[in-house]
């Protein structure tokens, strides 16, 4: 059963996209601020990282930097969830190591769910 | 790029469409107007209060007692213009912030509406399915105005920014054709599409270029009021590409008709009919089109049904 870390501070996204992924099967850890979030990737190695870019503590590209700076968690996939669509925001956080940037206004429930189950297999 | 931008704002025209006001409302237009009438009514009364006073100290005086008035006008004048630019400027700022924090909650109340209809759940009663469709529908509607909200104050802002990519008009308006089916079958209307052949690849923005079509079409067969058909129209003429739509729906009064690409105007008769709608499409879809550098225009007759068309550069 799949390790997802969802790195994202709304409670209400927490909920709605958690209890969707949980119902998939998969299992949800939730961290509510980029340190946590960050510390959280090193100590229990998710299989993919779900992550929001407007976070308190540390900005969600600092926290993308921090993954693929650190040796333990720099092959963990990452998809980006989050409503900033600039195409400056999305070319930094793929050209960091992102592997999917999905902007939330565009996504249903389903079509998220979708993009989780491509990135798994794609990174066994 | 830089020099360019030293001229543009310099072209004193080209600001004041970014101010959102008329270049006779703009501040430092109307600056130099002032300054150009100080300048020649100073000299014309000293030509003049040479030729018919005798002392010129009084002439210098009157010249002098006339520049201190016509600068005080002039100061006036502007100010109260800065205020209404300023204000413009403030309103569209404002517009554009509160459109983007709505986009969070308005995703929240989709999320939660899709899980909860979904039935992972539990089950939901047929009378309580109405009442989440509702919501679902509302939501749906609040979504599609924060959107163009945020497209209009792209456009006043002039952050527009069109990409230039090859596209085909004919593949375009297929795509957003059958896109519509479901609303057209349940609105029983018949669309025909007849583009000539041989038609040249356009270059420029194809998701703008989408916009404008929807929209277009969607005003088409949305106000038809019994069995419809709408005509669309592709061909060259000329460095031009011409589409044309053309309706047999309830028309546009003629009262109407000189407002009908202003923002949030809906025109009187459909009202009557269909009451949802942000009023906002055609503005969208002329500002592009323009923006696009090609022009956009319409005739209709009320009961009859309307025509739009528009031209666009193949390049």
């Amino acid at each position: 059963m799949a390790k997802i870390l969802f790195i994202e501070d709304e409670s209400a996204v927490q909920k709605t996209v958690g209890e969707v992924l949980k119902q998939e099967g998969y299992e949800v850890i939730s961290a509510l601020d980029g340190e946590i979030g960050l510390r959280l990737a090193q100590t229990n190695k998710p299989d993919l990282i779900l992550l929001d870019l407007i976070l308190p503590k540390l900005h969600g590209l600092e926290v993308l930097k921090g993954l693929k700076e650190n040796e333990q968690t720099k092959q963990i996939p990452v998809i980006v969830l989050t409503n900033l669509e600039d195409m400056s925001d999305i070319e930094k956080a793929l050209e960091i190591g992102a592997t999917t940037y999905l902007v939330k206004e565009n996504y249903s429930l389903e079509e998220i769910v979708e993009k989780v189950k491509e990135a798994l297999k794609k990174f066994k | 790029m830089a020099h360019r931008n030293f001229f543009s704002q310099l072209n004193l025209f080209v600001q004041s469409k970014k101010a959102g006001v008329t270049i006779w409302q703009y501040p430092q237009f109307l600056f130099l107007v002032m300054g150009i009438i100080t300048i020649a009514a100073i000299l014309t009364t000293y030509a003049v209060g040479i030729r018919y006073v005798p002392e010129p100290e009084i002439v210098v005086l009157i010249v002098l007692a006339l520049s201190a008035i016509l600068l005080i006008i002039t100061f006036t004048i502007t100010q109260s213009f800065e205020r209404l630019v300023e204000a413009n400027r403030m309103k569209s700022e404002f517009v554009s912030i509160v459109s983007h924090q709505l986009r969070s909650p308005l995703s929240n109340l989709r999320w939660s509406l899709e899980l909860l209809m979904s039935g992972r759940l539990g089950k939901i009663e047929e009378q309580q399915l109405d009442y989440f469709k509702i919501l679902k529908d509302n939501s749906s509607r609040m979504g599609e105005l924060v959107r163009d909200l945020l497209i209009v104050s792209r456009i006043e802002q002039g952050r527009v920014s069109l990409k230039s990519q090859e596209a085909s008009l004919p593949d375009l308006i297929q795509g957003v054709i059958s896109l519509s089916i479901p609303f057209t079958r349940a609105s029983n209307v018949e669309i025909k599409f007849e583009p000539k052949n041989n038609l040249p690849k356009i270059f420029s923005d194809p998701s703008q270029l989408k916009l404008i079509i929807e929209n277009l079409l969607d005003n088409a067969i949305r106000y038809i009021k019994e069995k419809g058909e709408v005509k669309i129209i592709l061909e060259r003429k000329d460095s031009r590409f011409y589409f044309e739509i053309k309706d047999n729906g309830v028309g546009i009064p003629k009262e109407d008709q000189k407002y009908i690409f202003q923002k949030f105007f809906r025109s009187s008769n459909i009202l009557k009919y269909k009451t949802q709608g942000t009023g906002l499409g055609l503005y969208i879809t002329k500002s592009l089109i323009e923006k696009m550098g090609g022009k956009i225009s319409f005739k209709s007759e009320e009961n009859k049904g309307s025509t739009f068309w528009f031209s666009l550069p193949i390049k």
